[in-house]
């Protein structure tokens, strides 16, 4: 899909054009992946990197070496779960049939206008034979039509059933996924002596999950809810997408076979902030889940003393209004939980990179213009002194 | 020659009414007058394109911003809600304040001189349909200055111009700005139902003798299906529209789903709508290329029952399938499958259509003018445009491409691709027999060629961002996921698409003082409006005419093989 030329040509085109550099969470890794790729691909990378580093973007490393690979393309024909690929696989004779009836008409398009073009001025006065029509061809025209109209129904429908229907297997993982504007809070099911699905542990914006293989596929199934308007969730690679509307509960499942930290987007507009609602879904082994998961559900020691004052200011402001941090008084169910937020990569649902800096600038003033102008946590107008008293609290909680 | 000169004729400058100072014939005061009085359907159409242009060019002046901003990843040009209240503003005017206008421009203009009538059925209330359009579009426009109301949030909408709820609820959507939107949505719907139903009315009962309906021009023809539909299709969206008016002010509960209203509603109410509203617009587009395209080819239209039959069949089928608009939902498998089932059947009428465009032309003498190039370029856009709302309408595909760039691409397709290019045909071969003058040749190929790489340049790479998964209405996006290069080039392809405009503008302001004497019938046409002076008199035709065929003007050209023996 990449045309090497005009990623160079781009590059070049907007070398001297301001860019936000916190803003810009994935470079680093397209260029950390570049060794493995091949040549050309490899060629292109240097140039991506070159111009991200003259442009000011490259600012910091955040993702891990232990962490699995980003996967900032989500190209939809290059899927790596089980319902983008049954789309993958419907949308290739869709494609042929388009692209054959393109060729077809437009072939004729041009041969028509090039043969029956008017040559010459002494042939203005002379009209042509006036030909008002022939029901034999006209009837050839409408059926072929109706003929690939069959075909494409039956092949719509049966993909349709088989995402739409799919049994949930018993080994999958279920988690509940609320849409806010603009972030996601996800809650991880587990099933009660009752049998009833209820929260195990919340987590937010970014989504682990265990990789399957595609012979013995893993799934995670999702509720989608929302607890304000409409948004929709979408992460090309591993399925198409979903809405989440209040007031219903709809679902959506993945299987993916590859791990990686797949980027995704909220796909309905539903405000200010609709671009940065990103979504990030990292798929990983089965045991790095297991103890990602574990540590999810450890509720934190209490504050080391050295934050105390940290913690304290937190508390005392409103932080703790809109925010829940387990074990302490702050419960607000606005914001994202922030429990273990030291474990997650992003800030502001993918906001910027969640790193001491853009901790610091997130907590003194989200509203930045290189942070997340227009989102619900205001500016609380706190003395730089605070805000490190408090950024040092938030960094114990992972 | 202006009869009413200074000196051509001392005795028509005696007037019998009082003259205010200022307000002679030919003065600035005197032709604003004369436009907010006039009831007469050529003035009124003429009226309607104006305004249209203009809201285009404002219109497109946002798109261009807007471009501008998504040139390059995380451009700091323009804040968040400034670029939303841009793209709402944007496919709003385009869709209501343009598209609807420049429609009822050409059937203003045309149907009474194409069905041999001295006017509309209903003057005044033709009239009033411009104007409360005009008003409808005007106060959208005002909300930038005073959406903030009370509340001092909010300036223009900035919900989108589908306006999903419950975003527009008083929780989310602050201020008066989506007030504004619906208000005004509301009044223009008012106009286009009575511009309809004065179409329908002109065409049933003012037909000149002779003209049975199978003797209509196709795209007179054309025009009673948009009429129809009109009528059909904008009630539910006032309705809906009233509904969530009632939400805002007085705390009914339609589509608030914090007390147990649906958002999904909305939707159904807006797509029932904004479906058939496709197919408002494109309809005319057909209607130009199904006059254009038999001139230029010297033939006449291949198959003009199946052309007819294929525009009713569109109409009918597009009553039924408003929901693909909504794959992404959650609509059980049932529903998915039907609108994607009664989606694709619409394809089999439109390829109807092309094949028969393109049969008219085959074996033809194609006289590469201005109008029929675009006619030309318009079969080959719609073409793609058909071809990606097949696509779409894979409704699991379509769980990819929905609210993706594709699906911008796919409609601009449509609506540029589509419908702009037959409004540019229909001006480049109308335009004579409104002014008396021809569209300058050599303007109009530059603005044809420019318009259409630029055109291909911006919408084309779209649909590829949309595979990469770029989300539409994203005010910014990062480096590195693939976008960029095609966010780039679709930039540079907007200012190309803006030379081609101010080409086209230019011609219409130089051609109508300098453009060559046209005549009455400056393409060897066939249709009545070619029978009457260019620019046709206040009374359209001096005689009532009689026709015997679809081409009364081939029948008087060619008595010796007239059209109605074969008819």
């Amino acid at each position: 899909m990449r045309i090497k030329g005009l990623v160079f040509f781009a590059r070049i085109c907007y070398l001297p054009c301001t860019v936000n550099a916190a803003a810009a969470p994935t470079h680093d890794s397209v260029v950390k992946r570049a060794g493995a790729a091949g040549g050309w691909k490899f060629a292109a990378r240097i140039i991506v990197a070159i111009s991200l580093l003259a442009s000011g973007a490259f600012a910091q490393t955040t993702i891990p070496e232990t962490d699995p690979p980003l996967r900032p393309i989500q190209n939809m024909f290059e899927p790596l779960s089980t319902p983008a690929l049954k789309i993958h696989e419907t949308s290739i004779p869709v494609l042929l049939i388009c692209a054959a009836i393109f060729c077809v008409v437009t072939t004729l398009l041009v041969f028509i206008v090039w043969k029956f073009r008017q040559r010459n001025e002494e042939d203005r006065h002379v009209e042509p034979p006036q030909v008002y029509g022939s029901s034999h061809i006209e009837l050839a025209w409408t059926v072929i039509p109706i003929i690939i109209t069959v075909v494409l129904i039956l092949i719509t429908a049966r993909t349709i059933g088989e995402i739409q229907n799919a049994k949930i297997p018993d080994d999958a993982l279920r988690i509940r996924v609320i849409g806010h504007q603009w972030w996601w809070e996800v809650h991880y099911l587990k099933q009660n002596e009752n049998g009833e699905w209820v929260t195990d542990f919340i987590a937010a914006n970014e989504i682990h999950v265990p990789v399957g293989t595609r012979e013995e596929p893993k799934m995670t199934h999702m509720i989608l809810e929302s607890s304000d308007v409409i948004h929709s969730f979408w992460v090309p690679q591993l399925a198409g997408k979903t809405d989440l509307v209040p007031n219903r509960k709809n679902e959506l499942w993945i299987e993916p076979w590859a791990t990686g930290t797949y980027l995704g987007n909220c796909a309905e507009y539903c405000g200010t902030q609709h671009a940065k609602m990103k979504i990030r879904v990292i798929v990983e082994e089965q045991d790095v889940y297991e103890a990602w998961a574990q540590n999810q559900r450890t509720p934190p020691p209490p504050p080391p003393a050295n934050v105390a004052l940290g913690h304290k200011l937190f508390m005392d402001y409103a932080c703790a209004n809109c925010h829940t941090v387990d074990g302490t008084i702050a419960d607000g169910v606005f914001g994202p939980d922030l429990t273990k937020l030291m474990t997650r990569r992003t800030l502001g649902s993918g906001a910027v990179d969640n790193t001491p800096e853009n901790l610091f600038k997130w907590v003194r003033d989200p509203q930045a213009a290189d942070m997340k102008p227009g989102c619900l946590m205001p500016d609380m107008k706190m003395l730089d002194s605070e805000v490190r008293e408090i950024v040092a609290y938030l960094e114990t909680l992972k | 020659m202006n009869p009413h000169a200074p000196g051509a004729n001392p005795a028509a400058d005696i007037d019998l009414q009082p003259v205010a100072p200022g307000s002679e014939r030919g003065s600035l005061v005197a032709l604003i007058q004369d436009l907010v009085f006039t009831v007469d359907h050529k003035k009124l159409g003429l009226m309607y394109f104006g305004s249209g242009l203009l809201f285009f060019v404002v219109a497109g002046i946002m798109a261009a911003l807007m471009r501008y901003q998504l040139a390059i990843p995380n451009h700091g040009f323009l804040e968040p809600d400034v670029f939303n209240r841009l793209f709402t503003m944007h496919g709003t005017a385009m869709v209501f304040l343009v598209g609807m206008p420049m429609i009822f421009a050409f059937a203003n203009y045309l149907i009474p001189l194409m069905i041999g009538a001295r006017d509309m059925a209903f003057p005044r209330l033709n009239a009033f349909g411009f104007w409360i359009f005009l008003f409808s579009g005007i106060l959208l426009f005002f909300s930038y200055i005073a959406g903030p109301g009370l509340y001092d949030a909010g300036s223009a909408p900035d919900v989108g111009w589908f306006a999903y709820s419950p975003l527009t609820a008083r929780a989310f959507s602050r201020g008066h700005s989506t007030d504004y939107w619906t208000i005004s949505i509301l009044l223009g719907g008012i106009g286009s139902i009575a511009t309809s139903i004065n179409i329908l009315v002109t065409i049933f009962c003012y037909r000149c003798k002779g003209m049975t309906l199978g003797r209509m021009p196709l795209l007179v023809w054309l025009y009673i299906v948009v009429a129809f539909l009109v009528v059909i299709a904008l009630p539910p969206l006032s309705a809906c529209q009233i509904m969530l008016l009632l939400d805002r002010f007085l705390d009914a509960k339609f589509f608030d789903t914090q007390a147990g209203g649906d958002a999904v509603l909305w939707q159904h109410f807006f797509w029932i709508f904004g479906h058939p509203e496709v197919y408002i617009l494109i309809l005319p587009g057909f209607a130009i290329a199904s006059e254009v395209i038999p001139v230029f080819s010297r033939k006449p239209i291949f198959g003009y029952p199946v052309m007819v039959a294929a525009s009713v069949m569109i109409a009918f089928i597009s009553l039924g399938v408003w929901a693909h608009h909504m794959f992404a939902v959650g609509m059980t498998s049932f529903g998915n499958t039907f609108f994607a089932i009664s989606t694709f059947l619409v394809a089999i009428p439109t390829g109807i259509k092309i094949f028969n465009w393109l049969g008219t032309m085959y074996g033809g003498k194609i006289r590469l003018r201005p109008p029929m190039l675009f006619c030309i370029a318009f079969l080959f856009q719609f073409l793609i445009a058909g071809l990606t709302g097949v696509m779409l309408a894979v409704a699991p595909f379509n769980w990819q491409l929905t609210d993706s760039y594709f699906v911008v691409a796919h409609f601009h397709y449509v609506l540029i691709g589509g419908l702009l290019f037959t409004i540019f045909a229909g001006v480049y071969y109308w335009y004579p027999k409104c002014t008396g003058r021809m569209l300058d040749e050599k303007l109009g190929l530059w603005h044809f060629w420019l318009f259409t790489i630029g055109f291909h340049l911006t919408f084309f790479p779209q649909h590829i961002a949309g595979f990469l998964g770029m989300p539409r209405r994203y005010y910014t996006y990062d480096a590195g996921r693939g976008w960029d290069e095609w966010n780039l080039i679709s930039s540079i392809g907007v200012v190309i698409q803006a030379a081609g405009i101010l080409f086209f503008v230019y011609n219409l302001l130089h051609s109508y003082f300098k453009g060559a004497k046209a005549g009455d019938d400056p393409w060897d046409a066939w249709t009545l409006e070619w029978a009457t002076t260019s620019p046709p008199a206040e009374y359209n035709f001096e005689k009532p005419q009689v026709v015997r065929s679809r081409r009364p003007l081939w029948d008087l050209k060619h008595p010796d093989d007239p059209d109605w023996k074969y008819e």
